[in-house]
């Protein structure tokens, strides 16, 4: 649609704020299940949505088919002046005007699906021929997306951009006793970054047939070392959550909790979550309201400096807007949501870590996490016994659980080695997966909950 | 079905005909308003339109699959679902001719046209009763209506269509005292539209009640009741893998070559029915047009079936149960609708009574994310309660839950008297009686 319609369908409703979002997309997925070919298919998909503010009442109308976008508006403007009932607070931004179309270095859009296809049954064939491997799952999925976004500020963006993710799984199975392990990856739409892992898919798949014979951990409080990966999945379910503003804005007591200057953990602890980090999953040049990424700190030494924000969050807890109003597609409504988020570099080395346990637990890659904001969960997909200052035996996968009051204090140590995860995605109010992506270095937790046997 | 819809279709059958040895055409569309609640305020109203065209064809023995948002562009459809036959799986299945369906009531028109202002009215009202109990409770509430279309037709001659309405009430109110933050609420779903918000009051008022005070466990084995929602924040996803014809086909099924086997507790029964009147999952066919049944999963604790949808139904030698779900733009696979499991003897005041110390698990958070297809739950007890000398006494916090569904439901366990709905799933308590328990100390 073009830009002059789009911009004068917007013009003349007596709202506060209005804006509307056109999308279109065209996707890859590639799904290998055992032997099967389960499927292959590239869905097009259009839509999009119109969201109008009147007196601090949202209306939002979402659709497929863009004609008649000025009823649609209109629609919108009457949602949102039916639910407002009291004052608009929305944080004033530059409108921006600009064309972005981002493409990475392989980008996805550009392969050849007998390439894509290809790739996923190498990695669906290395699972498959490991001995005593019962079953695999292979599945690669991409996203090229066009964005259009006009504010009744003046802001037009188009932004394009690529999304790719492959998971690998794999199955063994001892009678009634079946085990998996997995490899989760992404990338912004780079192919490069998901060719040549045939090793760690290899590696995968021993490790499945490994877990039959791994015991259980037992149930109860353990010093555990974490990987940069599940450290990162820590991190996102541990202290990013309760970052974004949306849960706090409105909350009176959450606010006294959440204050600007509470500790947190130790001098060591910093916590950044930011979209202006270039090429990862969860990088952009503007959020879904049209505001700048930024780079945010979230824990400075230790200490509350910073939350993630939407521009409604930003004006009622009179803080900086930090671009972070996500929406993972058109049926649904920009909210507060993570970026890239990370555990700084400390100064500990892993050796150094594992080397002052007696005994504990080392606990590397994720099956998933979640949070209550209070408490949470974060599993990790391998597990191994720390005894006398070294890695020792392969255990069952655990599940790990924290409070955010005392887990990030009982964080003792952090590693020299940061790394960024891009597998998996965050779900939120029904919007999932969002691409996003964490990291950390090594770090270690003491008197760290284990659900185990 | 309305007839330019129809025709549209068949346009579609008609040039994937000319390409394609066998071809299906299925159309999905959702309607819906949702009125949002936030900190106790109305907050927001929506409108959400949105369909999906699904085009499988049968290309010289293999499949195509193309998907659109629109029927604006049969040609490029047809041309996309052809293009993939090159590199498509071999189809195994035969698309249904014209079937029997049996009558599934799934529509209530005062659903799908409920006046939007007795919405806000029944947000406001579930709201403010909960807080005459407590008035600190801050609250997040949704009230929704809407419809869904399904229209499925294939070059056999099979045709379907149903239009079902759903209405919904949710509540989630958040309540900090000091450092501590307490969670409660639930939900009630219907095709019906539901006009009294007691039962959603009732339940969160009781869940305020229980929290009062605060209690806790040691580390170690003891009895737990999972509630109806602990049910099925624990135990579902496990079974409902294993019964998953896709996962018996793989090979890694717990559950495989065991039908006819005693797997479970005696007091054990549990079947798939999409046929239950007025239930947001129920349908009179699945989404490849073949008709639903009762499908007997586990029956007094023997293994009694599996769920499939035609392509694994094919593979594995047997007939398609009415189990193919789309979920987005995917192919079909097998997928349970409502879940129901059979009520047994105890009430859950007696379960409680009988346990000198135990716990009460109400919400068991993160428990589906760890080694699901092996049995395994393990989560953190994000509203629970202990039991001591018979009654609840607090609430348990920093405490998790872990075991195995093949060994905590073949145990000696106790099945509740009294069930509920809690999402698509109908169940009442289960006890089971030695889980491993960790809390933070
Ligand atoms: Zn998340």
């Amino acid at each position: 649609m073009q830009r002059d319609l789009i911009e004068s369908a917007l013009k003349g409703h007596e709202a506060d704020y209005v804006e509307v979002r056109l999308e279109e997309s065209r996707s890859t997925s590639v799904r290998y299940r055992g032997k099967e070919l389960e499927e292959i298919s590239q869905p097009v998909s259009s839509g999009g949505n119109v969201r109008a503010l009147v007196r601090g009442g949202w209306g939002f109308v979402s659709f497929n088919e863009p004609g008649h976008l000025r009823e649609k508006v209109g629609l919108a403007v009457a949602h949102a002046r039916h639910v407002g009932r009291g004052a608009t607070s929305f944080a004033a931004t530059e409108p921006a005007v600009d064309v972005l179309n981002e493409t990475a270095a392989k980008d996805c859009s550009a392969i050849a699906l007998a390439e894509k296809k290809r790739l996923a049954e190498e990695y669906n064939e290395i699972v498959l021929s490991t001995p005593r491997v019962e079953t695999s799952v292979v599945a690669y999925r991409d996203r090229r997306r066009r964005v259009v976004f006009a504010s009744s500020e003046g802001s037009y963006i188009e932004q394009s951009n690529s999304d790719l993710a492959l998971r690998v799984a794999a199955m063994a199975r001892d009678g009634g006793d079946v085990q998996q392990s997995g490899l989760s990856t992404g990338s912004r739409g780079d192919f490069g970054q998901v060719e040549g892992l045939h090793q760690q898919v290899r590696e995968t798949a021993l490790r499945a047939v490994e877990l039959l014979s791994a015991p259980r951990v037992s149930s109860g409080e353990h010093w555990v070392v974490l990987d940069p990966i599940l450290a990162g999945v820590f991190v996102h379910e541990a202290f990013g959550h309760l970052s974004e503003a949306d849960f706090t804005y409105e909350n009176e007591r959450m606010r006294q909790i959440m204050v600007v200057g509470r500790r947190f953990g130790g001098d060591h602890l910093n916590i950044v979550d930011g979209a202006a980090v270039p090429g990862l999953r969860g990088s952009y040049r503007y959020d879904d309201e049209g505001v700048p990424a930024a780079r945010t700190y979230l824990v400075k030494e230790g200490v509350l400096v910073g939350r993630l924000h939407s521009r409604e969050t930003a004006a009622k807890m009179a803080e900086p807007v930090t671009g972070n109003a996500r929406a993972v597609d058109y049926h649904h409504p920009p909210i507060v949501r993570m970026t890239n988020t990370f555990i700084e570099a400390g100064q500990a080395s892993f050796d150094g870590m594992v080397g002052e346990i007696k005994e504990g637990v080392y606990v590397k890659n994720w099956y998933g996490g979640t949070t209550s904001m209070e408490m949470f969960t974060f599993s990790a997909a391998e597990a191994y016994a720390i005894r006398n200052g070294r890695v020792a035996e392969l255990l069952r996968p655990v599940v790990l659980s924290g409070n955010i009051f005392t887990t990030l204090e009982n964080v003792d140590a952090i590693g020299d080695d940061l790394q960024m995860n891009q597998g998996g995605g965050c779900g939120k109010s029904g919007q999932a997966p969002l691409p996003v992506s964490n990291g950390s270095p090594h770090i270690r937790i003491r008197r760290c909950l284990i659900g185990g046997a | 079905m309305s007839d330019p819809l129809k025709s549209r279709i068949e346009q579609v059958l008609l040039m994937a005909g000319k390409r394609a040895q066998e071809a299906e055409v299925f159309v999905g569309s959702v309607d819906d308003t949702p009125v949002v609640f936030e900190a106790n305020r109305l907050k927001q109203l929506q409108t959400n339109r949105g369909m999906l065209v699904a085009l499988r064809i049968v290309r010289d023995g293999k499949l195509g699959f193309a998907t659109a948002t629109s029927l604006d562009d049969i040609g490029s459809l047809v041309d996309r679902a052809v293009d993939i036959s090159h590199f498509g799986a071999p189809a195994r299945f035969e698309l249904p001719s014209g079937q029997e369906y049996p009558r599934v009531s799934v529509y209530d028109r005062e659903a799908e046209t409920f006046d939007v202002d007795a919405m806000v009215e029944l947000g406001q009202s579930l709201i403010a009763r909960v807080r005459e109990h407590t008035p600190d409770l801050l609250c997040d509430a949704s009230v929704g209506r809407g419809a869904a279309l399904v229209h499925v037709m294939n070059s056999r001659g099979g045709e379907a269509s149903f239009t079902r309405s759903y209405f919904g009430l949710a509540l989630e109110g958040t309540l900090i005292r000091g450092t501590d933050i307490l969670f409660v609420g639930d939900s009630e779903s219907s095709c019906h539209p539901i006009r009294d918000v007691d039962w959603l009051v009732k339940s969160t008022v009781n869940q305020l009640e229980l929290s009062r005070r605060q209690a806790a466990l040691t580390t170690g084995h003891m009895p737990v009741i999972f509630t109806p929602h602990g049910v099925v924040s624990a135990l579902i996803a496990p079974l409902a893998a294993a019964f998953n014809g896709r996962v018996v086909l793989q090979g890694v099924s717990p559950l495989m070559n065991r039908t006819g086997e005693q797997v479970f507790s005696p007091e054990l029964s549990l079947r798939d029915d999409a046929t239950v009147a007025y239930r947001p999952r129920s349908r009179p066919c699945d989404d490849e047009g073949m008709p639903s049944r009762v499908i007997p999963l586990v029956e007094h604790g023997v293994v009694s079936g599996f769920i499939y949808d035609l392509q694994t139904a094919a593979l594995a030698g047997t007939r398609s149960t009415g189990s193919g779900d789309r979920a987005g733009a995917s192919l079909p696979s097998p997928s349970v609708s409502n879940l129901v499991v059979q009520t047994g003897k105890t009430g859950f005041e007696d379960m409680v009574r009988g346990l000198d110390e135990g716990l009460v698990v109400e919400q068991l958070m993160g428990a589906t994310q760890t080694n699901v297809l092996g049995g395994d739950f393990s989560g953190n007890v994000l509203l629970g309660y202990k039991v001591e000398k018979g009654e609840m006494v607090g609430r348990v916090k920093d405490t998790v839950v872990s075991g195995n569904v093949y060994q905590a439901l073949s145990a000696a366990i106790a099945v509740g008297r009294e069930a509920r709905w809690v999402g698509a799933v109908h169940t009442p308590a289960i006890l089971c009686p030695d889980l491993a328990v960790g809390v933070k100390g």
